[in-house]
């Protein structure tokens, strides 16, 4: 369990994270999101104790993180991709770090095993791909085998092979029970990966909701009917309660209506259905939809319209 | 996405009694001194510079000896001439000295220590000592090997001395400590500016610049300040003939650079526990 509550950090008039309040619970895996610049990696700093709030508290497992016992046992975390010295091997990092918290130097080889560091453990870390880097900080976070893990963008800088083993590993470590916050500014990723966010703009909480509440709240999803009598079938629906456009292409998009429903009300009618096909949001968009207002560099943008697909499902 | 089911129970972990201890740290500390390469590149430079400089000027020394005239025989300082290289050595162990803890900011090493074992003042203090002994064993070993042998290499017909000549004892153990306290002095002033470039640069104008600024001043100010600076201390210490007129005593000077390095010490042990890491 991570908590923050009321938690700020200024830095002179910069407000980087402003009366930021959220739960992570264990058991699911939590993504962090937000635009760049919006607070996550000084959030995830302060609950590690790194930097001081302004005001506000975070805390894991109900006590500060400086208060802790065994912290590398409890809590780990990759905060910053080669957070390392360039001469020193992987191995002599993961023992300096080991012995800290009294593990024995095992353990050490079972996490280079774990993330494949193997080969290279006693190679200096300097040379280390920005990967090998994040599959190194990944080893620390997990050196003492602890029930709450925090990675600030773990798959930057993988291939998608990494990528790929970092979901895995993330949703398996969520599996055993243990409190997972992971941020990212992949949103597809986290669409893949992540059980519940925590989406923050400007450093502010903007919602903590689960993933599929945030798609399925999202004003962007409906379905496109295509129907011979579509204005009947418009009627019928409009009568119903949902809401109705008809497109230019002669299809109707409905909002307010789950395809069940339309397909049922359609047979009883009875007209005939040529499509009948849910547009779903992508989590991008969810998050696009959400942040519009507080993301501070704003480009030029274009509404684009919903997409099939399915950041979610693929 | 992940199918919404309930979750799994909290994963509940025993935890061995107690808590992270001072002799964790100083292990964790102690492997992280010995595996860079920084540490041994230093350490050699110190031994080196420490014992070679010394060789080479107590072997010149004995070769033009039969070209000195009395006086010259008389005031020349046998210790002192073997332990010439520990001015020299005095910036390498400085230089470890920031690096030991400069080189965790520049490469973001310390916020990973610190989210391992973050009570800071205790991770530091092991840092503190861990350096402090590694730098006092090399520096007194440098020191002792270079008094013994530029000795030998002086022999006669050179006036050599042996540690029970009047003040070479302390002229060896003084001069081994002076570099150790300058190392941690480095240690120091790495942890209050947290970049090598900056620390390094500050711990080389403490000993040759501010040295050159006061000698600008008016004579009776400069040797009243003088008197309290590193580098005349480190002379002093050396010394066993014709103290400067104005100096502290050996022993004293050591108590002052000492007081320097705890002091330095302690302010960048209050900044490291305050900023953000």
């Amino acid at each position: 369990m991570i908590e923050a509550k009321g938690l700020t950090k200024h830095y002179g008039d910069k407000h980087a994270v402003e009366q930021l309040s959220f739960t992570v619970r264990p058991g699911v895996v939590t993504g962090f999101l937000g635009p760049n610049g919006s607070g996550k990696s000084t959030t995830m700093r302060m609950i590690m104790g790194l930097d001081a709030p302004t005001a506000g508290d975070a805390t894991v497992k109900g006590k500060h993180f400086k208060n802790l016992q065994w912290p590398l046992r409890e809590v780990g975390a990759l905060l910053e991709a080669k957070a390392i010295h360039p001469g020193r091997s992987a191995r002599a990092h993961l023992t300096m770090l080991a012995q800290t918290n009294h593990l024995p130097n095992s353990r050490v080889d079972e996490l280079l095993e774990l993330v494949g560091l193997t080969s290279v453990a006693n190679k200096r870390a300097g040379k280390f791909s920005l990967g090998m880097g994040q599959r190194l900080g990944i080893a620390a976070a997990l050196l003492g085998d602890p029930e709450i893990l925090l990675f600030d963008e773990p798959v930057n800088g993988l291939d998608p092979d990494g990528i790929r083993w970092v979901r895995n590993l993330l949703k398996g470590l969520a599996r055993e029970g243990r409190t997972v916050f992971v941020s990212s500014h992949l949103m597809s990723e986290m669409a893949l990966t992540a059980d519940e966010v925590v989406i923050i703009g400007r450093g502010k909480l903007i919602s903590q909701t689960s993933i599929e509440d945030l798609l399925s709240q999202s004003t962007e999803n409906f379905v496109r009917v295509r129907s011979p009598e579509a204005a009947k079938l418009k009627a019928a629906l409009e009568h119903q309660g949902a809401v109705v456009a008809l497109e230019d292409d002669g299809s109707l998009s409905v909002r307010g209506a789950n395809e069940a429903a339309i397909g049922e009300l359609a047979a009883t009618i009875p007209v005939v259905l040529h499509e009948l096909a849910p547009q779903s949001a992508s989590l991008e968009e969810a998050f696009m939809e959400l942040t519009e207002d507080s993301i501070e560099y704003h480009g030029t943008t274009t509404s684009a319209g919903p997409t099939n697909s399915t950041g979610a499902k693929s | 996405m992940s199918t919404q089911t309930t979750p799994p129970p909290a994963l509940e972990k025993t935890l061995p009694s107690g808590r992270y201890g001072f002799f964790d740290l100083l292990r964790s500390e102690w492997t992280k001194i010995r595996t860079v390469r920084s540490t041994m590149w230093t350490i050699g430079v110190t031994v080196v510079l420490g014992i070679g400089i010394g060789a080479l000027v107590s072997a010149l020394t004995r070769s033009h000896w039969a070209s000195m005239n009395i006086g010259q025989r008389v005031s020349f300082d046998a210790p002192a001439t073997s332990l010439i290289g520990i001015l020299f050595a005095q910036f390498a162990i400085g230089i470890l000295g920031v690096l030991v803890i400069s080189a965790e900011y520049t490469t973001g090493t310390i916020r990973a220590t610190f989210s391992a074992a973050p009570n800071r003042s205790r991770v530091f203090a092991a840092k503190v000592v861990v350096f402090g002994v590694l730098s006092f064993i090399v520096a007194e070993f440098t020191s002792f090997a270079a008094f013994f042998l530029g000795q030998f290499l002086l022999s006669s017909p050179a006036t050599h001395a042996t540690l029970s000549s009047p003040g070479a004892f302390r002229a060896v153990f003084g001069g081994g400590l002076f570099v150790c306290m300058l190392g941690l002095i480095g240690l120091g002033l790495g942890t209050i500016i947290r970049h090598t470039a900056g620390a390094i640069s500050a711990f080389v104008a403490i000993l040759l610049v501010l040295p050159i600024i006061t000698a600008a001043l008016p004579s009776q100010i400069a040797q009243d300040i003088r008197k309290f600076m590193p580098d005349r201390i480190g002379v002093d210490v050396l010394t066993t003939k014709s103290q400067d007129f104005g100096s502290f005593s050996p022993w004293v000077g050591l108590l002052i650079v000492c007081i320097y390095a705890v002091v330095l010490l302690a302010i960048g042990a209050s900044m490291l526990e305050r900023r953000d890491a």
